[in-house]
């Protein structure tokens, strides 16, 4: 493929698991590794620091841009991760200091790690009274149960943090509905939106939240830089403390390569979303069709194919076998995917996200996850369909 | 030589990183797996004396990089627990020295993880085992247990409980290597473990403090210590924290009439008592075993005269052994000392094994 902004992953390599990351688009490669030759610090007076500065706020105005915010909302950080730190914490913090009841934080119980775990610690160190909001079988958090959850005490809700899109079974949530139930009160409002950003029209204005998290690399641009969208006048209380960048909320030296690469990467999401959400369905839907008919018991996860679902994730349990081993035999195979389940000293755990949409913990550990990306094709899809009936043939004999 | 699908345990500790290595410099596919076998990997061992815990798992996620194979976690800390943990205390409550490493190669490493793999396409399982596997004379294509050329590293005893169908699908690299030599290798090969400590005790007590985690779990049983003659010397409070030899730690008061050191002689734990008594009275000649594998040889129909090892790293006794319905009768040459029920007596023809038992009763 001659075609700049075409990437692949390396040749022999089915990867089915662009939802952990996707290959860097060349075009945000070159620019970063133009960029890495530069000097310039983008706080620095001179030329230089000048020279940088402008390639940070052009990249900002470039992400605005393309998620509904102004320039000054953009808040750039080290990732996704950092980025969900900021907003429950940093969010929790604020309205504690502006009133000491609202102590509440709500969380969907689907949602990622770094949201989770930000409450967890919260109720552990800082106070904070966890409420997880359930959701239903596909994985969905329904307006009615953010209601009745804010209603139980609106003055005492600190932060609420639902998922744009989950990252396991790619179940889409009604932000701008979610997100008009916590405007009523006045309740800040974050969502993770990491694995939306690259394939749905992410915004945070016609979201009306509070915040958005973003990354760079699950849209074809570097690990190690994300943002938080962070509507104006909202002001989280920092986590990491210093020079004073990014509007005094998010401190430490810019990233200006890291940075100028992401908005090159989300340039080129943008502008080919629609088509490429396109695409994508169409091979999931394939992909889908046939697992399902390669091995006939097998249950999608999540909501179904159409606008309640990511248009890259297919997410399968395969009653009777463990996810890791099949994960082993598929990777034997060339085909890299994910059980999607966080990892405890490499011991997989059965999904979190799984066991809340009511998944017993046999089924839950028996899952896969395939997540197409912007260099998947049809013989990726082939290849799998080829190789899933053994495998699972196989795992399941190794289960018994 | 065939290439065979091999399915390398590695425990993050330098055998096993040396033993994928070899194999897969033999030309075999191999997969290296680490046994996840604690259900809160903090609470196993740390550091250099552990063979669980986090960081030695990440000991042999690094070494799979340096070799160039696939790595994976397994867990088996269910199996490990249900097979190997409570057996180790429920044999210790019926007064019984059971052997921990034993029983993980006989339920976990080559009955578990080995059915899980050839489940899923291996066809053996790898370990840094050092022990050999030889040719049987005159059964072509069957093999055979060995010790290693290393007397002082030997494992040949905690294989021993192998069938032949569990050898057949083992591969065991290292027995023609002594530890100083696999060190050499690990280094030249760029592992990072190459000096890391060797593992010792039992890896599942964290603290090395096995009579209080028999205590934690058995809670306090007292009873009596008493000599032969039944005369009450001293008390305890639980005869599994006891083994047979056992001469440290009695905490008897009075001191024995004859004034010499005493030994405990025998455990009895339906009254729990310990009996105590002069080194010369754990002198045994009779040793009755219970579920005999014949993994070296055909059963034998009659009596046969071998070398009997009776515990790990412990001598080897001139005896012969003869089947007793289920079990196996052993009668020494010489007397041993200090014979444990539950141990194993491993039978050997010099290097070569040719079966095991477990110790139920000597005299």
């Amino acid at each position: 493929m001659s075609n700049a902004n075409a990437a692949a992953a390396p040749a022999g390599l089915v990867y089915l698991d662009h939802a952990a990351t996707t290959p860097m688009l060349p075009a945000a490669v070159a620019a970063m590794t133009e960029e890495l030759a530069q000097v310039g610090n983008a706080s620095s007076l001179h030329s230089a620091g000048r020279r940088a500065r402008r390639v940070v706020e052009e990249s900002r105005e470039i992400i605005a841009d393309a998620y509904g915010a102004r320039p000054s909302e953009v808040i750039f950080t080290s990732g996704g991760t950092e980025a969900d730190n900021l907003a429950l914490k940093g969010l929790y913090w604020a309205s504690v200091a502006a009133d000491p009841r609202r102590r509440r934080v709500l969380a969907s119980a689907t949602e990622h790690h770094a949201v989770l775990d930000c409450v967890r610690w919260l109720t552990e160190h800082e106070g904070a009274v966890g409420d997880c909001l359930a959701v239903g079988q596909a994985g969905e958090v329904t307006p009615a149960v953010l209601a009745d959850a804010i209603e139980a005490d609106p003055d005492n809700v600190g932060v609420i943090s639902v998922m744009w899109a989950n990252n396991e079974v790619g179940t889409v949530q009604p932000i701008a509905e979610l997100a008009a139930l916590a405007a009523e009160h006045r309740i800040p409002f974050h969502s993770d939106a990491v694995q939306a950003a690259g394939q749905l029209p992410v915004s945070l204005a016609a979201a009306g939240a509070t915040a958005l998290t973003i990354t760079a690399h699950k849209i074809g641009g570097p690990v190690g830089v994300g943002a938080l969208l962070l509507a104006k006048g909202a002001q989280p209380v920092p986590v990491l403390h210093g020079g004073g960048q990014e509007r005094d909320v998010r401190s430490g030296t810019l990233d200006v390569p890291a940075i100028r690469a992401f908005a090159v990467a989300v340039q080129v999401a943008t502008g080919r979303r629609e088509d490429e959400a396109k695409r994508q369905a169409a091979l999931r839907d394939d992909l889908i069709a046939q697992v399902l008919a390669a091995v006939p018991d097998a249950i999608l996860n999540g909501a179904p194919p159409g606008p309640d679902r990511l248009p890259g994730n297919a997410h399968f349990s395969f009653p009777g076998c463990e996810g890791d081993a099949l994960l082993m035999l598929l990777d034997a195979r060339g085909i890299a995917c994910s059980t999607g389940s966080a990892c405890t000293a490499g011991v997989a755990q059965p999904s979190h996200v799984l066991l809340a949409m009511g998944a017993d913990e046999a089924r839950a550990r028996g899952s896969l996850r395939f997540s197409l990306g912007h260099c998947s094709e049809q013989s990726d899809v082939d290849a799998l369909a080829a190789a899933i009936g053994e495998a699972v043939e196989r795992a399941r004999r190794a289960a018994r | 030589m065939t290439t065979l699908r091999v399915l390398a345990a590695m425990s993050g500790g330098v055998d096993s990183a040396v033993a994928a290595a070899r194999a897969a410099d033999a030309g075999h596919d191999v997969t290296g797996v680490h046994l996840a076998l604690s259900r809160n990997p903090s609470s196993y061992r740390t550091g250099a004396r552990g063979c669980c815990t986090l960081e030695d798992a990440r000991d042999a996620r690094r070494a799979a990089d340096v070799i160039g194979i696939p790595f994976y976690v397994w867990d088996m800390a269910d199996r490990f627990h249900a097979d190997v943990v409570e057996d180790f205390v429920a044999e210790y409550a019926r007064g019984h020295t059971p052997n921990p490493c034993l029983r993980c190669n006989e339920k976990i490493k080559f009955a578990a993880v080995l059915d899980r793999a050839v489940a899923l396409g291996f066809d053996a399982v790898c370990t840094g085992h050092h022990a050999r596997l030889e040719p049987v004379p005159g059964a072509p294509g069957s093999t055979r247990l060995a010790r290693s050329v290393d007397p002082a590293k030997d494992q040949s005893y905690v294989l021993a409980v192998l069938t032949g169908e569990q050898l057949s699908r083992a591969v065991f690299p290292l027995g023609d290597t002594t530890k100083d030599q696999v060190r050499r290798e690990a280094a030249d090969r760029g592992l990072g473990v190459a000096d890391k400590p060797d593992s010792h005790d039992v890896c599942f007590i964290a603290d090395g403090d096995t009579s209080g985690f028999l205590q934690r779990h058995l809670g306090s049983a007292p009873g009596d210590i008493v000599e032969a003659d039944g005369t009450v010397i001293g008390s305890h409070d639980g005869s599994y924290g006891f083994t047979i030899g056992q001469r440290k730690g009695l905490r008897i008061e009075r001191p024995a009439s004859d004034g010499r050191p005493r030994f405990v002689l025998s455990i009895e734990p339906v009254s729990r008592t310990v009996t105590v008594g002069p080194a010369e009275a754990l002198d045994v000649r009779q040793i009755e075993a219970s579920r005999p594998v014949w993994s070296g040889c055909a059963p034998p129909s009659g009596s046969v005269r071998c070398h009997v090892q009776l515990r790990a790293h412990g001598d080897v006794h001139q005896g012969v052994c003869e089947p007793d319905g289920d079990g196996v009768r052993i009668t020494l040459g010489e007397p041993a000392r200090g014979i444990a029920p539950g141990q194993a007596a491993v039978f050997y023809d010099g290097d070569a094994v040719l079966g095991s038992a477990t110790i139920s009763r000597a005299s």
